[in-house]
This record gives C-alpha cells, sequence and structure tokens, in this order.
C-alpha cells in the first residue's frame, strides 16, 4: 500500500479516528500475502513495458512543448523540437518577451498571469468557505426538507453552465452593473463551484463522529462554535484538497472567463489571453510554447508538490457518490 | 524600465482589490454568524441554521436555478427574448445541416471519450498495479489534468502542426513520423472528418489520468484474499480480472464513465483553442457560445444550452439507478 491515495487517506482518518481498526487488519492480511504479490509482479514484464510505453506517450506532448519554448523563434519555425537533441540551443528569451513586453500586439503575459491569480485566490476560497458552512448544516443541523435540498444541489451539478450564462450575465451587468470586474468573475466562479464543493464537503463532514458533536452539544456549545472549534479543524484536509480542487478548476477555466471577465487586460485571465494567441496560431508559433508553460506552471506546483491532496478530493467525489 | 514599473503598479492594484475582496468576504460572512450568535434565545437555532444554509442556497438560486430556468424559457423565444417562437428555434436546429452536423459531432465525442479514457485508463492502472516505481508512472499519466484545455490545446497544436511537404521541414512530431515512415503529411485538423477525431485524443489523453487514478484506488480495494482463492483455483491472468477485479470495481466505473461522459458532453475549450469550431469540429457548447455571445442569437443559444441539458440528464438518471441497485443489494 505505498500509493499516494492511500497515504492522503489514512493521514485522513486519523483525526477522524475511524476504520484504523479495520485499515489495520487489512494491511496485516496484505503483508502476509506479500510473497504471493512479489511472485504476481514478476510474471508480467509485459505489462510493465507496456505501461512504460503509455507513459512515455502521455508524457511526450507536454515534453515537447516544453522544449519548444526554450528554443529560438527561428528554430521553433523552421524545424521540430526534437532536433535539440541533435544541435542543443537554449535561450529564455521567449519567455522575456510573452511576460515583459507591453504593446496591443505583443503577449502581454504578465499583467495576465497577475489577473489569473487574482481571479483564482478568491475563486477558490469563497465557494469552499460557504460550501463547508452549508455543508456542516445539512449534515449536522437537523431540519426539515434536509434532504430534499441536498439532492437538489447534487443535481445541480449535471446544469451545463452554459445553462446559466445568459441571464447571470443579464444580471451582472443590468441590476448590478459588475460585468468585466473581478468581482463578477469571483461570483460567477462561487457559485458554478458550489453545487460540488458542497456535496465532496459534505462527505467529509458526515463522516465526523456523531459523538463529538453531542458531547460539544451538551456542554452548550452552539452551532458556530461548533463549526469553528471542532468542524473547521476536523475538516482541514478535506478543505484543502477540495481547495486545491476548486483552485485548479478556476485557475485553467475559459468558458466562465470569456463571459464574465470582458476580456481586456485588466481581468482577464491567461487562459481567455491564451485562446486569443492561439486564435492566430501561425503568427504566434514562436511565442506560444512560452506563453503556454507560463500558464502551465502553476497547475504543474500545485500538482506535483500537493498531488496526494488533489487525488483525495478526486475520489472523495467520485467513489462515495 | 516603464513597463516594469506599470507592471508593478498593476500588480499591487489588483492584489489590494483581491484582499479588500477577501476582506469584504470575511466581513460579511463573520457578521452572519454573528448576529446568528447573538439571536434571541428562543429561535437561535433557525438563526444559526439560516445562517450556514443561507448565503450558499441564496447564490445558487440566484445564480444558477433561476437562470437555468430562464435559459429553458429563453430556449422558445425569439433573438431579442421578448417574442414568443415556439418551437422555432428547435426546428432551426434540427433543419440546419450544420447543426445536425454539430449534435452528431458531440455524440461521436461522448461515445468515444469516455470508453477510451476508460479502457486505456484501467489497463494502465493494472498495468501499473503493485510495480516498481508505481507513483511516479502514475504521476506521468494524471499530469494533464492539471493542465488547463486551452494549454492541452497549445500542445497538442503543435504535436498537429503541418508543413506541406518539400516546402519545409515538419515541425509537428506526428507528421514527421509520418514522414520518417515515407507517408505523405496530414492536415490532422483541418480533413474531416478524422479532425474530429483528432480533437477526441486530446480529451482522452486529458481524462485518463482521470479514470487511472480512481480505478486505481478502486483496484486495490478488491480483497486480496478473493483475487488469491481464484488464482489457487487455476484461474489466469485474464480470467482473475474478467471475475474477480470488474465486478469489484463495477461501482467505480460507473462513476468514472458518468463523470467523463457528462465533462465530454460540456467540452467547449478544446474545440475553442483548436480549431474555433471550423473544419466540420465544432460540437453543441461551442456553437451554443457561438450563437449567444458572438452572434446574439440568444434563442438559438438557449435552445442548444436546452439540448445539452436533455443529453446529460439521461447519463444521470442512469447513474442514480445504478447507485440504487447497489444500495439495496448491500
Amino acid at each position: 500500500m505505498t500509493d499516494v491515495t492511500d497515504k492522503a487517506e489514512a493521514k485522513l482518518d486519523r483525526p477522524l479516528g475511524q476504520k484504523n481498526e479495520a485499515r489495520a487488519e487489512a494491511r496485516a492480511a496484505k503483508k502476509l500475502s506479500k510473497a504471493a504479490e512479489a511472485q504476481q509482479k514478476l510474471t508480467s514484464p509485459g505489462a510493465t513495458i507496456a505501461a512504460i510505453i503509455i507513459a512515455v506517450i502521455w508524457t511526450i506532448p507536454t515534453f515537447g512543448l516544453l522544449v519548444s519554448s526554450i528554443r529560438t523563434p527561428d528554430e521553433i519555425r523552421s524545424n521540430g523540437w526534437w532536433n535539440i537533441f541533435v544541435s542543443p540551443s537554449f535561450t529564455l528569451d521567449n519567455y522575456a518577451a510573452v511576460l515583459t513586453t507591453q504593446g496591443a500586439s505583443s503577449a502581454n503575459l504578465g499583467s495576465y498571469f497577475v489577473n489569473s491569480l487574482v481571479i483564482a485566490i478568491p475563486g477558490a476560497l469563497f465557494p469552499i468557505i460557504l460550501a463547508t458552512m452549508a455543508a456542516y448544516a445539512f449534515a449536522w443541523i437537523k431540519f426539515r426538507g434536509s434532504g430534499a435540498i441536498f439532492v437538489l444541489i447534487f443535481a445541480l451539478q449535471i446544469v451545463p453552465l452554459q445553462m446559466a450564462l445568459i441571464p447571470l450575465l443579464q444580471i451582472f451587468s443590468g441590476v448590478l452593473g459588475i460585468s468585466g470586474t473581478f468581482p463578477a468573475v469571483w461570483i460567477a466562479h462561487t457559485i458554478f463551484g458550489l453545487p460540488l464543493t458542497i456535496f465532496l464537503m459534505h462527505n467529509f463532514i458526515a463522516e465526523i463522529p456523531g459523538e463529538v458533536i453531542e458531547a460539544a452539544r451538551v456542554d452548550g456549545a452552539n452551532h458556530t462554535q461548533i463549526f469553528f472549534r471542532i468542524i473547521i479543524p476536523l475538516a482541514l484536509p478535506a478543505l484543502a484538497s477540495i481547495g486545491i480542487f476548486q483552485f485548479l478548476w478556476v485557475w485553467n477555466d475559459l468558458l466562465v472567463a470569456l463571459v464574465f471577465s470582458g476580456g481586456t487586460a485588466d481581468v482577464a485571465p491567461l487562459t481567455q489571453r491564451l485562446g486569443e494567441l492561439v486564435g492566430n496560431f501561425g503568427r504566434n508559433q514562436e511565442r506560444l510554447p512560452a506563453a503556454a508553460f507560463i500558464s502551465l506552471v502553476i497547475p504543474l506546483i500545485v500538482f506535483f508538490s500537493l498531488q496526494r491532496y488533489f487525488v483525495r478530493g478526486l475520489l472523495a467525489g467520485s467513489t462515495k457518490g | 524600465m516603464r513597463g516594469l514599473s506599470e507592471f508593478w503598479s498593476d500588480l499591487f492594484e489588483k492584489f489590494g482589490l483581491m484582499i479588500l475582496g477577501l476582506a469584504v468576504f470575511a466581513a460579511v460572512v463573520g457578521l452572519i454568524l454573528f448576529l446568528a450568535d447573538r439571536a434571541p434565545k428562543k429561535g437561535r437555532d433557525v438563526w444559526q441554521l439560516l445562517a450556514f444554509v443561507a448565503p450558499a442556497l441564496l447564490l445558487l438560486l440566484v445564480g444558477l436555478i433561476y437562470p437555468a430556468a430562464r435559459t429553458a424559457t429563453l430556449a422558445f423565444f425569439d433573438r431579442t427574448g421578448r417574442e414568443f417562437v415556439g418551437l422555432d428555434n428547435f426546428v432551426w436546429m434540427f433543419t440546419q445541416p450544420d447543426i445536425l452536423l454539430v449534435i452528431g459531432n458531440t455524440l461521436i465525442w461522448v461515445a468515444l471519450v469516455p470508453t477510451l479514457s476508460t479502457v486505456i485508463g484501467l489497463a494502465y492502472a493494472i498495468f501499473i498495479d503493485k510495480s516498481k516505481g508505481e507513483k511516479v508512472l502514475k504521476s506521468l499519466v494524471f499530469m494533464p489534468m492539471a493542465i488547463s484545455f486551452v494549454g492541452a490545446g497549445i500542445i497538442w497544436r503543435f504535436m498537429y502542426e503541418y508543413r506541406q511537404e518539400g516546402f519545409s521541414e515538419q515541425i509537428g512530431l506526428l507528421n514527421q513520423i509520418l514522414v520518417w515512415l515515407g507517408q505523405e503529411p496530414q492536415q490532422f485538423l483541418v480533413d474531416a472528418p478524422a479532425n474530429t477525431f483528432f480533437l477526441i485524443i486530446v480529451m482522452v489523453w486529458i481524462q485518463t489520468g482521470f479514470a487511472m487514478v480512481l480505478l486505481s484506488a478502486a483496484i486495490k480495494g478488491v480483497p486480496v484474499e478473493i483475487i488469491e482463492a481464484a488464482r489457487l483455483d487455476g484461474a489466469n491472468a485474464w480470467q482473475q480480472f474478467r471475475n474477480v477485479t470488474l465486478p469489484g470495481i463495477r461501482g467505480t466505473l460507473v462513476v468514472v464513465i458518468t463523470t467523463i461522459s457528462i465533462a465530454t458532453l460540456k467540452v467547449f475549450d478544446i474545440v475553442r483553442a483548436m480549431t474555433g469550431g471550423q473544419y466540420d469540429t465544432s460540437v453543441v457548447a461551442n456553437e451554443m457560445y457561438t450563437q449567444a455571445f458572438n452572434r446574439g442569437e440568444q434563442g438559438y443559444g438557449s435552445a442548444l444550452a436546452l439540448i445539452l441539458f436533455l443529453m446529460v440528464l439521461p447519463i444521470v438518471v442512469y447513474n442514480v439507478r445504478v447507485m440504487r441497485q447497489q444500495k439495496e443489494i448491500r
């Protein structure tokens, strides 16, 4: 049991103190069969080779883009990235060019990069906080109709964003007058993120042992106190994993940004600018690899450093459904 | 230097706005909880309940439920949203060859992407199960999940890039491989109908990691004892997989296929970033955006959104039914 997901799972379960015994038993049973496992492992070198082939195929496209991004513009245009192994040459000029140069025709990615951060941080925090509050109420406050409302929220996940865009834009531009501003994008992402984040947070919070909460109730704690003193500390790993999930989702989004950001360098995120650059693929060919890689940097850092939490967030939503 | 100082002032201004936004949000949420805490003792529990659920419910009501209902209504109105036109928008949809093609493409997407992602993801999960370096191998295939669809689109634009033979060297790897094999280079993204398939490959590339991670976790959940018993009974690797592993992960398989199917139906960014929907590659989600926001055809756009919803619906209904059945078995 060395895989990332199990480690994360063990980490989450420890404070909750559930199922540990059952898990320990399962582990002991697994240890006994280690020898058998080892035997089986040796029997399938073919499977390993097939796996490595798939892994290579899956990695080459991204790797090619990374290599392209550090070649000179002339070379990007005239031959393929694999030639770097024949005639190596490196430059960081592309990155400098797409990040810092100003003007209508330049990529000006620095500004869009800032926009992406300014969109994604509240875009992840707002829904996750509201979702945790709602999830607590659905899991631990008894009220009439809570089951039905929760199912309705779950069902809202299937409403395609496309269904909500036109009227929501009308509300933003007509009633609130905030269309094309950061708050508009934040609110849109919060709304669209809520159904899934409520559902996922509920999965975690519902697993907190009832005795803990009942004991606090008996001691006279009200819901706000329980929420801040018990739920938040215990649900911290879940908050982290679902927060990361939501952050990546917002960072990578194009549709919401296209509709609500107004499309200018003042508000629009990297994805939108990249989309525009791809629109003139031929003209921007030498800039695109560096530009694309700048947009990938944050997700890849988040992904590789916090992978276990990311996976945990995914599993919570999909296996308990 | 001017550019740089502009960048810094821009940065401070935007981050300032963000911090202000976060502060306002914290203040509002804090105030709501504080007031509920100070409510008269008699109805305090009710007020606290409202404080917890009202913000989320209000946002969903105003931002998702009402707009979705309104879009469903707008689908029966003309482009201005004022004149009721009955089923005209749907008649238009099913009589335009362009739009029929778009719907057909969407069906091809939803048939191929979940199937291919799941099959490859499952095979990979089994291949790497308990193998050396499992963690690294997993990360490599899972990585595209972290990349934006636009980023993936650019990555694959370079893979598919075409240069006319004899005029210049190929810069796209796939065409270079074709040339090395002595074949003619192809315009992967231009030649219909194959180009839709090449767009689908990008989505499969992204979703396989998702399928693999979930299925890998499910495979590890299948009791070792049963697998060993099957092996003692003389079952070969395929029989073990077919009769033990597969039934053991059925629930996860349904979840994986459902999730990928829904994501596929809504796919928008890949088509937008790679062909813009040209060369007969458009899908419903992209066409909806084009009609509603580029052409100002609100009625058409709403009708397409409604069709998209109707396409998602059966998948979800099926999923809920399977979930119920499994609960009964348990």
